[in-house]
Parts: C-alpha cells; structure tokens; sequence
C-alpha cells in the first residue's frame, strides 16, 4: 500500500549538470515495497505556491532502506527542490502507479531518453535478478555527454554496457535513439521498456509496431493527486475514451494507447 | 488526535441531514473515497461527497485537463463519471462497506436527466444526501448555466427534491452577480442547505507558444486562491438565507475551517487541499476537536456565524 510520509530525509544530493540532480531519500516503508516504473509525488515547498506536489519516478532503490530521484530543474517546483541541502526532509507520497512488467520469456529492450532514463536502472537491476540469464540491451539517449555519464557509468556497475546516442553527438551516436535500435540484433521477439520525451517514445513504438515487438510506455502527463482522485492525468487509449496515468499507468502497453503521427 | 476527538462535541445537522463533524471532502476531489483509505480513517469524517455522476457516463475534456496557477489550480476536466448505473452497482458497494455519510453530487443537462438520476438513487442504501451541482449548462435553454438564472436553478432544486428520498443540497456557481439571489431562489424551491463555491472560471495563456494551457481552454479555479471570494459569498449568503450554508473554497487547515464556520457556514468541504496533503480533512476534524476543548466551547456549533464586525 503506498505511503504518505511528510517527512522523508534527503541522505545524499548529487549534482551531475548544471541543471540535473539526483537525490537519495530514506524511507524503508517506500524502499522496501516500490517497483520499477512506479514514481512518487513530492512537494517542493511548504507554501501554498507552488502549490501541488509533483510526479517523479523512483530511480533507484537500495537495501530497503533507500530510493532515489533523478531530476532536470524545468520550473517553479524543480528549482526548489535543487536548492535543498542534505539532511532536510521532503513530503513524499508513494510509491503509486503499476509500473513496468517483466517478461523474462523474450529479450528485452530499456530504452531511455532524458529523464526517462530514470525509472530503467531500477527496472535494470529487477530484470537481472529476475531473469540472470537473458541481461537486457539498454539504450540511452540525452542532449550531450555530461548528462549521460554517471548514468551510463550506473549501467556498467551492473554488468550492462549501454548503447548511447547524444544530440551533439559527444557521447556515442550522433542523432536518436531509435536510428541506433535500426542497427541492433534484437532478434525475432524482444519486449521494449521505453521511458522518455513524448516524440522518443512515439518513435520507438512506430520501430516496435514496424517488427512486431511488444513495447511498454511511461507516459509523462500533469498530475494534481498521483492517486486517481482528480482524473486530470489523461493519455488518449485506443478502444476510446481515456487511461489514467497514475493509476492505469504510469506504464502501457503501447498498442493500447492512441498515437498522434505527424 | 484521539482523545478529544471523541469528547469534544463537534455535530452539526444539515436540515434533517446529521454529520458528527462539519468536515467533509468536495467533489471531484476525493474520487469515490476507496482512493483515500491507504491515508485517512474515513469514518472520522463528517461526510464524504463523491465525484459528479450524471446520467450517462461521460468521457471528459482532452487533455490537457490541469494547469497550476498562483496559489491555485485550473481543471476542464469536463465532468468525466462512469454513469449513473455503474456508480450504483460498482463504486456505491465499496462505499457502503466505509462507514461514513456518502453524499452523491448528480449533473444533468435537462430538468430530466436531475429529476432521473435522483429517482434512480432514491432506493440505493447508504446515501445520506445529494448535492446538486448546478454550475452545468442547461442544453434546453441555449447552454445557459442551472445555476445563473435564479428560476432554473429553484426549478433543478424542485425536480431532485420531488424525485428524492435523502435530503438535497444545492451546490451553488460563484459565476454570477449576485450569489445571495440565487441562494433565495434555491432555498424557495426546497433546498435543505446550500454548499458553495464551485470553482471560479479562470484561464491560463502559455505565451511563448500563444496557446491556452488547458485543452478547454477555460477551467475551474480552485485552492487557496480563492478563499477569500469564497469567505465573502458564504458570508453574504448566510445572511440571506435561513437554511444551513456548507462553504468550500481553499480550504486547507482547522484555521480554514474556523474562518468560515466564523462567517456563517454549518460545514465545510475540503477540496484541492487533498492533493497536496490526503491527510487533510482528517486533521482538520482533529484540529476542531483540539480548538473546541482550548476555547471551553460547549460545542463548536457556539462560533457558527461568530464573526465580531467591530
Ligand atoms: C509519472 C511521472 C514521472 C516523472 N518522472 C520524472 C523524473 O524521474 N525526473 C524528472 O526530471 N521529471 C519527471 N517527471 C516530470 C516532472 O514531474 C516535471 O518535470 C515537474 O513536475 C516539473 O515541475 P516544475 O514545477 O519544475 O515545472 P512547472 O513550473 O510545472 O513547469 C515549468 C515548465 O516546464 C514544463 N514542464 C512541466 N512538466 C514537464 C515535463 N513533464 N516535461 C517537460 N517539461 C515540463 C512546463 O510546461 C513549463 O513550461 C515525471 C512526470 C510524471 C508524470
Ligand atoms: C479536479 C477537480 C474536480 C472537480 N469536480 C467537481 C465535480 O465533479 N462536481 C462539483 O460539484 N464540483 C467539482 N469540483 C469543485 C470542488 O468540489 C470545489 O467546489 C472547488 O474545487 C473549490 O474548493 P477547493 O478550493 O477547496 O478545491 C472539482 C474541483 C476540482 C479541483
Ligand atoms: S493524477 Fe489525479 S487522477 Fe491521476
């Protein structure tokens, strides 16, 4: 059952850009039952401005004990919460949503731009112990090398060297995501788990649809409760009508959600 | 929490309606309550009050449907419920098992659709009232809103009240000019109590890409940036009216609670405030009881309508 826990320790603050951190909070209650693909809703301030707490994945959890966040400073909520200093405490709400399900019978695919890389490391270390035999290819994308780095370094500490492409191309292949998953040998049948901006998404399941692979999808959507109360997280779902991304998702099945193709 | 919570006497009636506390959720804000459980010991509630049911069920706006503005947020929704039937036979037996007063808030878009989803609840258990939103467009009379026009909105209160078993609370619109007519009106057509404010229509304009943030276009405003608009028309309307008055708008902490019970509200409904903090309504019930044992009150029914105009 997920928690409400309005005073959640920051043990430990990394800054790996300008403009993105990573934070280590200590929560056993959260630690010990979240699963990958789930996220919490944290709030940044203790003001009524800004007022709402806001949706992040969990992206990382270690020993029960911990979990960790990682984040790119966009507004309001994300610039307070890289002006905290460790040992201070967050009101944490978690963990919510379904998550990624893990399918051991195929081989599988993490595929992750930008912030999105952030669910797929927890995702990675729950494959690993659940399947040992299959690891899974990752592919990571972002704007330049500096975002990249600790991330892919993270990767390796698990056995999984990633395939990367930057926009600037300093780091791996210079363009997108999907032109490298193009050159893999991903086989007959293999499962992508797909976390990033919108358009990356949309393209790696146009790749997936094109080769019959199945293909899951963290969906980003604005959230005012994370708990199905306010039904303002809509994502548009093929058989009609709406899925809720906080309780339905934030994870989909890519073939049931309805894709704008430009 | 504990203790004076259950000595400090905290009950309020709504006409026939009887709440062991004036603290309850506003629609669309607590879903169906089952949401809730994992944070807050419903049953120390005063009453829950469940997301908008219509007729049939109701897709909702596109995407995007919240935007936050200063100190608030903006919804288009769109008024999104599973239907009438379905809440009846899905979300009405889980909320049987929660031992809290239920109270059902109904949209129509036709006298009608009010008069038959009333009749259609009037014989499931477990309801302790109905709240009528009226802020809806009425399709028969060109889309304009029940509640801006005092004769529709005492003709919507007429039709529930005549098809239903449970007492009626008729949810007003701040969306007008003057909020105390249509109180009058309402209260004419039958209405045990009024709940008021609805959300105030707002807007926000992204302008680098020069479009509005929300899909609809207009929202409902909605948190702490509208208390003091709600503060005055629950004012206003308390001196206008001689049933109970229920003020919602911003409402976030016993403090909250206090300033409008101060200016002439029975209850309060508790509403965006429960996303930021799920455990909200429940402490404010704690708060009161607290308040009610400091002040030496017989019972917090003393300070309802207590504001001191020097
Ligand atoms: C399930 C879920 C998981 C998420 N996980 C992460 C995560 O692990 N790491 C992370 O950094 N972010 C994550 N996000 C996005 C994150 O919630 C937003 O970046 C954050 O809410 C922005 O808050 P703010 O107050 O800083 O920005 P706001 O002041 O709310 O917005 C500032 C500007 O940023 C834009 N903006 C708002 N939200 C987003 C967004 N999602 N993406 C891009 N631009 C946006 C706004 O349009 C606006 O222009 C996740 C979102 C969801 C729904
Ligand atoms: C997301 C959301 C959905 C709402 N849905 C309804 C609804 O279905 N019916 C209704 O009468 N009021 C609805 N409201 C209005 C609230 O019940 C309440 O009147 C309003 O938000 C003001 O109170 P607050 O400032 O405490 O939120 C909704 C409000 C929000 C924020
Ligand atoms: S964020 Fe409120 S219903 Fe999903």
């Amino acid at each position: 059952m997920s928690q409400f826990q309005e005073k959640t320790q920051i043990t430990r603050i990394e800054r790996f850009t300008e403009d993105i951190l990573r934070l280590t909070l200590e929560s056993p209650e959260i630690a010990s039952i979240a699963k990958p693909g789930q996220f919490v809703m944290i709030r940044t301030g203790n003001s009524s401005d800004p007022l709402l707490r806001r949706p992040f994945s969990i992206s990382q959890t270690s020993n029960n004990l911990h979990f960790q966040v990682l984040f790119k400073v966009v507004g309001r909520g994300t610039s307070i919460l890289a002006h905290c200093r460790e040992g201070e405490f967050l009101s944490v709400l978690g963990p919510l949503g379904n998550g990624f399900t893990i399918d051991c019978r195929n081989r599988n695919c993490l595929v992750g731009g930008g912030m999105g890389i952030a669910p797929l490391l927890f995702l990675a270390k729950a494959m690993l112990r659940k399947c040992p035999d299959t690891p899974p290819i990752v592919v990571l994308g972002s704007r330049n090398r500096e975002e990249l780095t600790t991330l892919v370094y993270d990767f390796a500490e698990l056995g999984l060297s990633a395939y990367t492409a930057t926009d600037d191309g300093s780091l791996g292949h210079h363009g997108l995501v999907t032109e490298v998953l193009e050159t893999l040998d991903l086989g007959a049948d293999c499962t992508n788990y797909v976390c990033g901006p919108h358009p990356m998404m949309t393209a790696v399941h146009l790749f997936c649809k094109k080769r019959n692979y199945s293909c899951q999808v963290s969906m980003e959507t604005s959230m005012a409760c994370g708990m199905g109360a306010c039904l303002g997280c809509i994502v548009p779902v093929e058989k009609g009508g709406y899925g809720h991304a906080c309780t339905d998702g934030p994870v989909f099945d890519a073939k049931e959600l309805v894709w704008e193709v430009k | 929490m504990g203790s004076e919570m259950t000595s400090a006497d905290l009950r309020v009636s709504i006409g026939p309606l009887k709440l062991k506390n004036p603290v309850m959720t506003a629609s669309g804000t607590f879903g169906y309550a089952k949401e809730f459980e994992p944070y807050v010991n419903l049953h120390h509630l005063g009453a829950v009050v469940v997301k908008g049911i219509s007729l049939e069920p109701r897709p909702g706006n596109p995407p995007p449907r919240i935007v936050e503005t200063s100190c608030g947020m903006l919804n288009a929704i769109g008024l999104e419920n599973v239907g009438v039937e379905r809440f009846i036979s899905e979300k009405m037996v889980s909320l049987q098992e929660v031992n809290v007063p239920v109270i059902v808030n109904i949209l129509g878009d036709t006298l009608d659709d009010y008069r038959e989803i009333a009749a259609r609840l009037a014989d499931v258990k477990g309801i302790a009232g109905i709240e009528v939103n009226i802020s809806c467009p009425n399709v028969k009379k060109g889309g304009v809103a029940f509640g801006t026009v005092p004769g529709m909105a005492a003709a919507v209160t007429a039709a529930v009240k005549e098809s239903s078993s449970v007492p009626v609370i008729v949810k007003l619109s701040p969306n007008v000019t003057d909020i105390t007519e249509i109180a009058r009106a309402v209260e004419d057509g039958g209405a045990d109590g009024v709940s008021l404010i609805n959300t105030l229509i707002g807007m926000a304009i992204d302008h680098r890409s020069r479009r509005p943030q929300l899909a609809n276009v207009i929202g409902g405003l909605s948190g702490p940036a509208i208390k003091p608009v709600a503060l005055r028309m629950v004012y206003q309307v308390a001196k206008a009216v001689s049933i109970p008055v229920i003020g919602i708008g911003g409402i976030e902490s016993t403090e909250d609670v206090l300033e409008f019970l101060l200016a002439g509200a029975t209850a309060v409904q508790i509403g965006t405030a429960n996303f930021v903090n799920p455990r909200a309504s429940e402490e404010a019930v704690a708060g009161l009881a607290s308040y009610v044992a400091e002040q030496k009150l017989e019972s917090i029914r003393e300070i309802i309508g207590g504001l001191i105009i020097p």
